[in-house]
Formats: structure tokens, C-alpha cells, sequence
């Protein structure tokens, strides 16, 4: 398999992004994008399609069995996982265009800043203040909320979000919804609110977020849930519905 | 004072932020990238405590006992102790923090893991790895908010500050402006297992590439019994790495076979009628090894699972079918899944005392990247309690010599500029690949004097070259491997050599790797005694 790579790299964020043509040549037809990248950076000399020598491509990769969200990038006009995308799928007449994710920061070529997803996180104190106890009945919600990446996937298709916006995206609901689970006494009110001002109240509910979720989350699942707790004042999972 | 210095935001290195945080220390938690990346949401089959829920009159004594057994009496017994005394207490900490544990009537639900006669593993599907992190991610946030936990999360291990055999703080870069910085106070290692000198050929993250030891190494830290890999029995190859099968496949009624004579051998089975399928890795791993080599099999084990009733798939192991049908195209549930084995975890490391000390003064190490508990093989399902416990108990040994817990500076160090960092330079990839290829020749699952002698050989051919410092550690790492695995004389646990088959007692000693001078000597220590209450 020959597959041409178009990536859009950049020196940093203050530098103007060029798109830049690499060959890549693999018998392993379950190669994905991030072996592509992975053999490349490793081979001696690297060379664009005009055969000028040019630098290692940057990028952030970490399990490669998309468990851990770090190579999360926009491939073919589609964020995915580099890990999970195989070549052979993604491929069209043999190229395949590879950007790094928009809504963040670039810092040098596929690697972008996500720091705002984790700053997020901590503005809606998603944690529990005091000891907790998932139930049966809660345990499904949870279990299901703490499999987000944070890959920043679910922000990119997001018409709603942008960075600095007060909506915080679906990757701080689907987080805060382990904790809505529980409803810990102490902090219903401050969590409940916290999930209506940045997330319920600016979601336009456009439901692009629904089928680009690299972990398969059943995020309309999880924010039914959320969404009856804070603005409905219902439970559906939780300590009220045990089985 | 300075804060406290985290290297590596994983679940030991969290474990250690939140302990300190708890106690009124503050800490930096340093890591190339943020914990939702690090290796601990890979695992996947459970965490080990005598919770006794399942009525199996079990306790810790026994978990105890299959630890050092299963380690093969390599493990320092003071420090299981601890550690499996520790463990049910850490489960019910987890299950506090919402970890949503699989449960039954109320209670938390065990399953069988290898080397265990009870059922003493918790977990969450098999995700365990995963879901355990979200809620510790979660609760050091919570620290991250009062100012007590600082993440440094795009910076990266440089070398440690060390002064008259004392470690006085560590440099790191800043991955994004490259810039460094130096960070005084103690510093604690959390910086994983040694995938990286494997690149491809382990279950790990890439993330872990082993720079920190070697590099640790080559300021004087001494490293234990490195030359016990453990390779884990089912692994498959995806591309670029080994991916786990996860023990509990197993554990939930997965049986190995390997085709004889055109029928279906369960060779665990027969070999072992106790536990059966469930021998520790190193076993398990050694025998598929061994009936692959005879003449009268196939040169393929199989893993069987399709046996398994429909509620185990649906609420125990939903991920794993998920993972075998997107990776394999094979569904688990209708048809036998091929396995081998992969390098999986790194016993060895950083030689640590029972409070996780390292020989250098104010310089502690916890999780993979230390050599603890685990003697010459792990257990399933005690490497999340190693690191969840560890960290935790390193934290404790410095809270406890702190005399006054105010006045931490707050300064944060300037990040500058440094052109001539020696240490800062990556190792070559074309390197690092021969360096794993060598090493592979001599440390696989059976091991001899003159495949070790053979890759030692090859190792210095490597090293009459021109390196940088990077480099250069790396092959002194090589080296302390192979000569870790040369020097040891017997077989133990997953270190087994066909010209020492059996096990010697005069080996039941720690290996130690010193770095001294340039040269690598080992040396052993005695196993300690366990202190009686």
C-alpha cells in the first residue's frame, strides 16, 4: 500500500501553516495514521514529494489502542484518533489529508494546547467534596462517563464551543455526569448549576457531537441523564432508582 | 521548604500528589502529558485486596502468601506485607472516590486472577485501569483547586539536580516553548516501565520510553533486578505494538490450547490441575513457549473463550470482545482468538527501600519504574495496587520528615533558555531499535550464557561509536540488563535459563545494577526476613 500524506504543519502558532506531501509505503494492511507517522519520523532522512530533506512531524501519541486520546487530529476533514484510523479506510485515490484539531492552540505541527479542556473541568469542580459510593443503579451512568478520553474530538464537529467560550462542550458533561450520578448532597446545587451555565444552557443541541466520540460513549445516554437532574429535576440513574 | 517534585502523573504519581496534598504538603506533578495518556488507563482486569466478599474465607495473609509465591521469594516480604495489608483498605479508598466497581447485592464483586487461589480481584469490566483513573484524576483536581497539586503537564524529565550524593531537584523543559527550568526540593520518580527500550514490541505507551531510568542511572541510582521482564501470555500484534488480552479472559473461564495430533490440547490443564490456566504469567508464558517448540504441535496457542456464558461477555468483558472483533476481526464468543506472548511489565527499576527511598538521598521512586513487591514476577492484578499503594507510602515516608508544614515556597523557577543541556538531546530511533533487537536476542523467554554473551558483544560494538548522553545511557541500561540476566545463575521466576534450569537459594538475593565510574558492576543483596508483629 502506497498512500500519499498531505499534513498541514506549522513552526508554532505564530508561524503561517504550509501543507507539506510525504510518501508512505506499508505492507501491514492495518497500518493506521499514527504508524505512517510513527515509521516516517523513524526513517533516516525524511523526504517531502519533491524529495527535499524536511523535519520529524510533531505529534502527540501515547497507547496506540485508542485508550488514551493523545492522537487525536483532523483526518480527511474528520476528527479521529491517528491510532484508530487505518490507512486503507481513510485513504481516497491514495492520499489522505491530515490537520491537526482547530479549536485549540497549535503549538508545532499535528500537536496542539488542550489545556483549556482541562481548565474547564476544574471551573466546574468536577470532583466529589466528600466520600462517595457508585450504587448498582448509578454504576452504569458512571462507568460510562469516566471512559472520555479528553481527546478534544467531541469539541472539534462542536458548533457550539470555542476556546474561552462559557460553554465548556461535551467533554466537561460527559465528566461532570460521574458526579451528577451520585448527586452528592453537599454539592447538588453548586454541581447542578455548574453543568446548566456551561454546558445544558449553551448546547444548541445539534447532535454533532453524537457519532464522532473515538471511545463509542452514549453521550445522548449520559446527558438524558445530567440534563434530567439539573434541569428537569429528575433522576433517571442514582441513588432513587436501585434496582 | 520547596514543593514536593512529582515525576510522572500516572496512578502512582497521583497517588503521591493526592497524599501530599492530604497532608497539607504541596507538590509539582510534572509529566509530558496529561494523566488521561499515561499507561495506568491501559490496565485492565482489576486490582487485587482481601476483601473476602465472595465467601471464600479469604484474608490478607493469603494475598500475601501468593505474592511472595507467585514472585518467586524475590520480593522483599516487609514490603508485601504493607502492601497487601494496605490493599483492601485502597479498594474501599477507590470505591469512596465512585469508582463504580462491578457489584453484587451492595458489595464489590471478585474475580479469579493467575497465581491466586482465591478470588481477590476487583475490577470495573475490563476497563479497570481506565475507570480507577478518572476518579483519582478527579479527586487530585480537586487539590489542583486549592493550589496544593501544580501541574507541569507538557514538561518533560531532563536529569535529576544532584549535589554531595543528594538530590536536591530535578530539571525539566517545557515541551511547548523549550525552555527549561530547575525544580529544587525532593523529588519522587513515577515515570513508568521501561516499554521504550522495546519500542513495538510491548503492551505499553510510547510515552514510556525508559529515558528517565537510564538517565537516573547514569547519575548514580541504583537499579534491581532488571533482568526480570515480564512477558504476559495473551498479547496480540497490532499495528505498531502488543496489544493485551487481559488475564481476566482467563480468569472468567478462557482456556489455552495448542493443536497436537489434530485435536485440541488444553496443555495448562493437564500440566497443572490446580490452577490450570490461572499459573502465574511466568509460567503460563513459559509453557506456551516450550509446546510451541515441540515437534508434535502447531506453532499456534490458542486462546479459548468460547465457552463463556452471555452474562460474562455482556457485563464482565464487554471491552474485550469489542477490542478483538475491532482489532482481530474475530469474535471472541464464536471462535478461538490466536495469542502469544508480549512483554508486559518490567519488575525490575529503581532499587527502592520499603518507604520507596532510593540510595540518593531525598530521591524516592514508585510504581513501575521501581523495583518493589514484585520480586520475579507480578501478579495480575497487583501492579494498580503497587502503584496506587507505593505512591502512596513514598508520600507518607516524606510527610513524616517534614517538621513544619508551612512555609513552602511558592516561587515558581524561570523557565530560560539553555543551549548546551547535554542531557536534553534525543536518542536516535535507528539506535534505540538495534539497542531493542540485541537485547531481545538475550532476553527472552528462555535464556542462555551464550545468547547473553552474544548480545553483550554486539552491545559493544555499538558503544565505540560517537553518542550523546541520551544514547549513551540508554546502551549503559542495555548493558546492566544483560549483565543482570548473566550474572544470575538460576532459574526464577520470569527469569529462565536452560543451562541453570532449577532454582538456586544462593540466588535468592536482590541483583543490583551500580553504576560507577563509567562502569556497571552487580552486586546482591540479602532478601530480608519478614518482621514478626
Amino acid at each position: 500500500m502506497k498512500i500519499r500524506l498531505d499534513i498541514l504543519r506549522r513552526e508554532s502558532g505564530e508561524t503561517e501553516p504550509y501543507l507539506q506531501s510525504i510518501m508512505f509505503e506499508t505492507e501491514d494492511e492495518n497500518a493506521t495514521v499514527a504508524t505512517a507517522l510513527s515509521e516516517i519520523n523513524k526513517s533516516e532522512g525524511i523526504r517531502d514529494l519533491n524529495g527535499k530533506r524536511v523535519k520529524p512531524i510533531r505529534w502527540e501519541c501515547s497507547c496506540l489502542q485508542k485508550k488514551c486520546g493523545a492522537c487525536a487530529m483532523v483526518i480527511n476533514s474528520h476528527p479521529q484518533l491517528a491510532c484508530n484510523a487505518r490507512l486503507k479506510d481513510c485513504e481516497k485515490n491514495g492520499c489522505i489529508k491530515i490537520e491537526p484539531l482547530r479549536k485549540f492552540p497549535v503549538v508545532q505541527d499535528l500537536v496542539v494546547d488542550r489545556s483549556v479542556m482541562f481548565e474547564n473541568l476544574r471551573l466546574m469542580n468536577v470532583w466529589f467534596n466528600e466520600q462517595t459510593k457508585a450504587d448498582e443503579g448509578s454504576a452504569e451512568i458512571s462507568y460510562e462517563a469516566s471512559r472520555c478520553l479528553q481527546c478534544g474530538c467531541c469539541l472539534e464537529v462542536c458548533p457550539n464551543f470555542y476556546a474561552g467560550s462559557e460553554f465548556f462542550g461535551t467533554s466537561a458533561m460527559v465528566p461532570i455526569t460521574r458526579i451528577i450520578s451520585e448527586l452528592p448532597e453537599a454539592q447538588k446545587k453548586e454541581i447542578l448549576k455548574a453543568y446548566r451555565e456551561h454546558g445544558y444552557s449553551g448546547c444548541g443541541k445539534s447532535l454533532a457531537c453524537r457519532n464522532v466520540c473515538p471511545a463509542g460513549i452514549d453521550i445522548d445516554r449520559l446527558l438524558v441523564n445530567s440534563n434530567a437532574a439539573a434541569v428537569w429535576r429528575r433522576k433517571i440513574g442514582g441513588r432513587n432508582k436501585k434496582k | 521548604m520547596n514543593r514536593i517534585n512529582i515525576v510522572g502523573a500516572g496512578l502512582s504519581g497521583l497517588s503521591a500528589a493526592i497524599t501530599l496534598a492530604e497532608n497539607g504538603v504541596p507538590c509539582n506533578l510534572i509529566s509530558l502529558q496529561q494523566s488521561e495518556r499515561a499507561q495506568s488507563v491501559l490496565a485492565e482486569g482489576g486490582i487485587n485486596g482481601a476483601l473476602n466478599t465472595m465467601g471464600e474465607n479469604d484474608n490478607t495473609e493469603n494475598h500475601f502468601n501468593d505474592t511472595i509465591k507467585g514472585g518467586v521469594f524475590l520480593a522483599d516480604p516487609n514490603a508485601v506485607d504493607g502492601l497487601t495489608k494496605g490493599a483492601p483498605g485502597i479498594i474501599r479508598r477507590l470505591e469512596g472516590i465512585g469508582v463504580p466497581f462491578n457489584m453484587k447485592d451492595g458489595e464489590i464483586v471478585l474475580r479469579n486472577f493467575g497465581g491466586q487461589k482465591k478470588k481477590r480481584t476487583a475490577y470495573a469490566r475490563s476497563s479497570t485501569g481506565k475507570i480507577i483513573m478518572s476518579a483519582v484524576i478527579d479527586e487530585a483536581r480537586k487539590h489542583e483547586h486549592s493550589g496544593m497539586i501544580k501541574r507541569y503537564p507538557h514538561h518533560e524529565f531532563i536529569r535529576l539536580l544532584i549535589k554531595n550524593g543528594s538530590c536536591t531537584g530535578v530539571r525539566i523543559r517545557d515541551s511547548y516553548s523549550g525552555k527549561f527550568a530547575d525544580f529544587k526540593g525532593i523529588v519522587i520518580l513515577a515515570s513508568g516501565g521501561l516499554n521504550g527500550v522495546f519500542p513495538g514490541m510491548t503492551t505499553g505507551t510510547t510515552q514510556n520510553s525508559g529515558d528517565v531510568t537510564a538517565t537516573v542511572f547514569s547519575q548514580g541510582v541504583i537499579l534491581g533486578n532488571l533482568e526480570m521482564l515480564q512477558y504476559h501470555p495473551t498479547t496480540v500484534g497490532i499495528s505498531g505494538k502488543r496489544c493485551l488480552v487481559t488475564e481476566a479472559a482467563r480468569g472468567e473461564g478462557g482456556r489455552l490450547y495448542i493443536e497436537r495430533g489434530g485435536e485440541k490440547w488444553y496443555f495448562m490443564e493437564e500440566k497443572y490441575p490446580e490452577l490450570k490456566n490461572l499459573m502465574p504469567r511466568d509460567v503460563v508464558a513459559r509453557e506456551m513457549f516450550f509446546v510451541r517448540r515441540d515437534g508434535e504441535c502447531g506453532d499456534q496457542v490458542y486462546l479459548d473463550m468460547t465457552g463463556l456464558p452471555e452474562d460474562t461477555w455482556k457485563n464482565k468483558l464487554s471491552d474485550l470482545r469489542e477490542e478483538i472483533i475491532h482489532y482481530l476481526s474475530i469474535d471472541p464468543k464464536t471462535a478461538p482468538v490466536p495469542v502469544k506472548e508480549g512483554i508486559h511489565y518490567f519488575m525490575g527499576g529503581i532499587d527502592t527501600d520499603i518507604n520507596h527511598r532510593t540510595n540518593i538521598e531525598n530521591l524516592y521512586a514508585a510504581g513501575e519504574c521501581a523495583c518493589q513487591y514484585h520480586g520475579a514476577n507480578r501478579l495480575g492484578g497487583n501492579s494498580m495496587l503497587g502503584a496506587l499503594y507505593g505512591g502512596r507510602t513514598a508520600a507518607n515516608a516524606i510527610i513524616d520528615g517534614i517538621k513544619n508544614k508551612t512555609g513552602f515556597s511558592d516561587e515558581e523557577p524561570e523557565f530560560l533558555d539553555i543551549s548546551d543541556e547535554p542531557f536534553a538531546k534525543e536518542a536516535s530511533s535507528v539506535l534505540i531499535e538495534k539497542i531493542s533487537e540485541i537485547l531481545l536476542g538475550g532476553l527472552g523467554i528462555v535464556r542462555n550464557e551464550n545468547d547473553l554473551k552474544n548480545s553483550l558483544e554486539k552491545l559493544s560494538e555499538l558503544e565505540k561509536k560517537p553518542r550523546n548522553e541520551r544514547e549513551k545511557n540508554r546502551i549503559a541500561l542495555a548493558f546492566a540488563m544483560l549483565l543482570s540476566a548473566l550474572e544470575r545463575k538460576e532459574s526464577r521466576g520470569a527469569h529462565y535459563r536452560e543451562d541453570f534450569p532449577e532454582k538456586d537459594e544462593s540466588f535468592r538475593k536482590s541483583g543490583l545494577a551500580v553504576f560507577d565510574d563509567g562502569k556497571i558492576r552487580i552486586e546482591y543483596r540479602e532478601i530480608p526476613e519478614r518482621r514478626s508483629e
